[in-house]
């Protein structure tokens, strides 16, 4: 056996802060990305930024064609990503439809239907037969539904009249109800 | 009650891990002092000589083996932990979240049992069961020789055990059980006050992809592999602690990684076969980052094989060797996180749990705490002694683990790029195949071009003519190979490239055996056979390598011609229509839908096949669609020959439309040479593996006599 | 049991592709189009060329051409429409991106950082093993070897030399 007993010889001290910083930096790097994959939808009590929203003609919003988000502060806000592929979005788009017939006549409250991932066609389809007649646009490039962060559709974000955020429904609304209950709070 | 006790005993499982850990690090407060006196504080050096004091050799000695026993005794808690879970998941006790989740009453009992690691809690606790009867394995070994190595060993067993125990009794317990309270149905592990227990009358069902039996046994066969590298870490950072650098923690893990290797290859190749089964794309590998996540520790540990090897013969490589074993350690955590969390794969399978963030801070913590370690010595692992040529094997062993390494990043990167992209810019981004096929293809080439010459390069020394002697004649043949390639088969760059190298190759090491079994044959007048035997018999690890080498270029046939000469076409086909595709037809003769033996509703395509005017046989494609999921499989006809496999999917049907039905039709060359190579794998690797009769001895004299050898030249 | 179900929606939704009656009518629809339309209709190969390239967000790293769920069959859909329209492959493809944000394409957008910092690594590391190559390889180490083979010089046959002397060595 060669049991030389070997110099003890350090590493020197710069390449020892080269592993460290690069071992820091990945680690860092992982840890960020993770936790942003981690983080649930946007959290009630946050502003929510501004963003812009094309609509499928016939589905315009007071006959505006492209609206801005911050063009409707003053006013709530129920924002409704929805999808034509999507079953249980299916469940909750009559009670969607008759809440905005109810509220529409206020002229406090605006419903915007986000189509997420989803062909024109298609959706044109799925809005006429279940009668939907609040704006409805797509999610163009997937900004909306990015920023939001949302998990799948069907989600809803109920947004007060300052731009909060207020609520988040995710999964469909079991009944009308639902919706009113939530709506009424940011009325008041 | 059950789901109570199997909660229980987790618990004290729990215990047990945390308790022997913790005795076996404080059985050896030498250890400790020499770790503490390397840190700069006065505090620490007076501290560390107060724990010197502590050492006596019987404390130690009775310590260790308290914790060896507490360490023993996870195996059969954790075994009766599981069958309890068993138990449970067998009789459809529903009431408990986990049964409900994985399965329901139509499926048969051998799927209820393999559904314990078909869900997040129940393969987190077939983990800790694999791991917790490895290290049960280990230290169950002759330890005279090795007694300081002992408690470290269970030291780091442990604490891998602890945290995988840990994160299924407080995290992803399969015990949890539904309770009807005011506000609706949860689960708990006790009853909360003012609620009543709650049974759904069915389960969910598992996964339907998850039914197949490749699904049944290549995740156990992956965690095998998984968990059997935590062993040669062990042995490492025992080394590290203890300071006894030499090679002595790889010899006694020698066959330990072999197996782990062979289990992860293994279960890597299943994993192949299953998706092209199940999957129902045409292929077996998508580059998807679970599997890649499998991929990595593989990349590492394969490297970690052949570098040991330098460390071995040679005394080089100390320091890469450590880091390769931590990093394959880190990446086996990692690949379990990423398979089971789903944080990469899937958005949406990906609950809001603390399980992500505890396991990216158990992979910091050690990665750190190793990689302190490593540095903390690395004084002490310096080379024995020195490159001499660069065509030595040595270095050629080296160039191969660049390559790996390389390998390893861009694998690496295609898996980070989404995240920090989404960091950077804000919008998702989505890495496909064809990036990694362009990075790794030239790696890949690389690696096969090492495996044909670094066999016939010497140790210390060798010179591009004594390579070139060595290497001429199975050259030549290669390019005889080529050219009759290129006149007969195809002209594309790539293929040929490719084919080349397998050519050159399997040349190449089949030569190496005849120039040794002729040697033998003259030295001991044996015939070719006895020759032959005797030779792979006296060396298996060497020879047992190049039949893995040979497989791995079989396999290498399968992935070029998949990958390059794969042809796909996809119609809707009324009935008696037909449709032409790579010298078969295909005609569509008849459908049926019906149910199944486990209520999935099964569609069922017949379609004759003919080549010319010869008919070769029915396929049957088909739909199986699961009520209790609501989840279908699309599983395809295929007909396989070493020439080329024609895979049938049914793409759609229906029954009230008049249109005929659907199907994508794949002709797959050469992929069956994927899977016989495989099984020849597990030849190769079978024989370099097996234990000899007394591993300890020989191994230690191969040590002594390799060293001085060594020494000698 | 609402939390449960809202666990699994999006699998379901996912997977409802196959129910029955979506596709009867879509399946209708794909007819009528293809008969209405000028000139030879793109085959469903022409169509999962293009499809080959995409990935549609519902079901991540899945290929379009063989993602099962109702969302890419209705990609699939626009892939052929737009092939009627007479749009070329790159127009298709950036429309996708355009509509559906940069991860609809397999490619990642940044061709420069996707690959360069993997084949900067992979050149530093090369530059780091030859480097640790010549200080291994110093000028004394020379005379220490002489090759196996040449040293004995009894038998005829070197290579016999060597694989006995590796035998040797091993056992």
């Amino acid at each position: 056996m060669t049991e030389t007993t070997p110099s003890r010889r350090a590493v020197p001290l710069w390449i020892q802060i080269v592993i460290w910083v690069f071992l820091a930096g990945l680690l860092a790097l992982v840890a960020l990305g993770l936790s942003r994959r981690q983080q649930g939808t946007v959290q009630p009590g946050e502003v929510i930024d501004d963003f812009s929203l094309t609509f499928y003609s016939g589905y315009e919003l007071d006959g505006k064609t492209e609206i801005k988000f911050s063009d409707l502060r003053g006013k709530v806000v129920v924002l409704n990503f929805w999808a034509s592929w999507c079953k249980p979005c299916e469940q909750e788009a009559a009670d969607l439809q008759q809440a905005w017939t109810e509220y529409a006549p206020t002229g406090e409250v605006v419903f915007l239907g986000v189509d997420y991932v989803d062909t024109e066609a298609d959706a044109r389809v799925y809005l006429k037969k279940f009668g939907i007649t609040y704006a409805n646009g797509a999610d163009l490039a997937t900004r909306i539904s990015q920023y939001f962060r949302i998990k799948g559709v069907p989600e809803t974000y109920f947004v007060d009249k300052e731009g909060v955020l207020r609520y988040v429904q995710i999964g469909p609304f079991s009944d009308v109800d639902q919706i009113r209950e939530q709506i009424d709070l940011l009325l008041k | 009650m059950i789901a109570n006790l199997g909660l229980g005993i987790l618990l004290v499982t729990f215990i047990v891990t945390v308790y022997s850990a913790v005795t076996a690090a404080a059985s050896n407060p030498k250890g400790l002092a020499r770790l503490l006196r390397s840190l700069p504080s006065l505090r620490a050096k007076r501290f560390a000589d107060e724990l010197e004091k502590l050492e006596t050799p019987q404390r130690a000695a009775s310590m260790a083996e308290s914790a060896r026993r507490a360490m023993l005794l996870t195996f059969p808690l954790l075994t009766i932990t599981s069958l309890l879970l068993i138990y449970l998941l067998v009789n459809d006790h529903y009431e408990v979240q986990f049964v409900y989740e994985v399965t329901s009453r139509s499926m048969p009992t051998y799927l209820k049992i393999t559904a314990w690691w078909g869900g997040q809690a129940g393969s987190l606790l077939f983990w800790s069961w694999l791991m917790s009867a490895f290290a049960s394995l280990v230290t169950l070994r002759k330890w005279d020789r090795d007694r300081e190595f002992l408690p470290w060993v269970i030291f780091v067993s442990c604490v891998t055990l602890a945290f995988f125990v840990g994160m299924t009794a407080f995290f992803e317990n399969p015990f949890r059980v539904f309770y009807q309270t005011e506000t609706g149905v949860e689960a708990h592990f006790f009853q909360p006050a003012n609620s009543t227990p709650f049974t759904p009358e069915d389960g969910r069902g598992l996964n339907p992809l998850l039914r197949h039996p490749g699904m049944i046994i290549h995740p156990p066969l992956l965690y095998l592999g998984f968990v059997s590298y935590v062993i040669p870490f062990a042995f490492a950072i025992a080394a590290l602690i203890t300071g006894r650098t030499d090679d002595r923690w790889i010899r006694l893990t020698r066959r330990w990684s072999l197996w782990a290797w062979l289990f992860l290859t293994f279960g890597l190749v299943l994993g192949g076969r299953w998706a092209y089964d199940v999957l129902g794309w045409g292929g077996y590998w998508g580059w998807d980052p679970v599997e890649i996540a499998a991929f990595m520790p593989w990349l590492t540990g394969t490297a970690f094989l052949h570098s040991v090897m330098i460390q071995e013969k040679r005394g080089m490589l100390k320091h890469w060797n450590m880091l390769l074993i931590i990093l394959t350690y880190d990446l086996v955590i990692f690949g379990t996180f990423l398979t089971r969390s789903g944080v990469l794969s899937s958005v949406h399978a990906f609950a809001q749990s603390a399980i992500g963030p505890l396991f990216f801070i158990y992979i910091a913590i050690t990665l750190i705490v190793s990689v302190a370690l490593v540095i903390y010595r690395w004084g002490e692992l310096k080379s024995e002694t020195e490159m001499n040529s660069l065509l030595s094997r040595e270095a050629l062993f080296l160039f191969n683990n660049l390559l790996f390494m390389s390998i390893l990043v861009v694998c690496f990167w295609g898996v980070i790029y989404p995240l920090t992209s989404e960091l950077f810019t804000g919008s998702k981004v989505t890495v496909g195949p064809a990036f990694y096929e362009r990075a790794n293809g030239p790696l890949f080439a690389g690696l096969m071009f090492l495996m044909g010459i670094a066999p016939l390069s010497a140790w210390g020394h060798s010179t591009v003519k004594t390579l070139g002697r060595a290497m001429w004649l199975p050259t030549v043949a290669a390019v005889l190979v080529t050219i009759a390639i290129f006149v007969t088969y195809t002209h594309n760059v790539y293929a040929l490239i490719g084919f080349f190298l397998v050519a050159f190759v399997i040349l190449i090491t089949l030569y190496e055996y005849w120039r040794g079994s002729r040697a033998r044959m003259k030295i001991h007048s044996e015939n070719i056979f006895t020759a032959f035997w005797n030779l792979t018999a006296r060396d298996r690890r060497r020879y047992g390598g190049y039949i893995v080498h040979i497989s791995m270029m079989l396999m290498a046939i399968g992935i070029l011609g998949i990958e390059l000469f794969q042809m796909e076409t996809q119609g809707t086909l009324e009935v008696g229509q037909q449709k032409s595709i790579g010298g078969y037809d295909v005609v569509y003769k008849d459908i049926a839908r019906f149910t199944g033996p486990d209520g999935r509703e099964v569609t069922r395509a017949v379609l004759s096949i003919y080549r010319g005017q010869e008919y070769l046989g029915d396929l049957h494609p088909r739909i199986d669609y699961y009520w209790d999921s609501q989840q279908s499989m699309t599983i395809p006809g295929q007909r396989a020959t070493m020439k080329d496999d024609l895979y049938i999917l049914l793409v759609n049907w229906e029954p009230a439309a008049a249109t005929g039905a659907t199907f994508k039709i794949y002709v797959n060359p050469l992929v069956n040479w994927l899977w016989m190579g495989s099984l020849l794998f597990l030849i190769g690797i079978i024989i370099a593996a097996w234990p000899d009769k007394d591993p300890e001895r020989i191994a230690v004299r191969a040590g002594r006599r390799a060293r001085q050898a060594s020494a000698a030249d | 049991m609402k939390a449960m179900i809202r666990a699994g929606k999006i699998r379901n939704s996912k997977y409802a592709v196959f129910l029955l009656i979506l596709l009867l009518i879509s399946s209708i629809l794909v007819f009528n189009s293809s008969v209405s339309a000028q000139g030879p209709a793109p085959t469903d190969d022409d169509v999962n060329k293009i499809a080959k390239k995409l990935f549609c967000p519902v079901c991540e790293n899945t290929p379009l051409d063989v993602c099962p769920t109702e969302a890419c069959r209705q990609w699939r859909e626009q892939i052929r429409q737009m092939l009627i329209e007479g749009k070329t492959e790159d127009e298709i493809i950036q429309y996708f991106i355009d509509t559906y944000g940069v991860r609809a394409s397999g490619d990642p957008p940044n061709k420069i950082a996707s690959y360069l910092i993997p084949v900067t690594a992979i050149l530093l590391g090369t530059a780091l093993l030859l480097r640790a190559l010549q200080m291994w390889k110093k000028p004394k180490a020379a005379e220490s070897t002489v090759p196996a083979g040449e040293a004995k010089q009894v038998h005829q046959d070197e290579y016999f030399n060597k694989l006995e002397d590796e035998l040797k060595k091993r056992k």
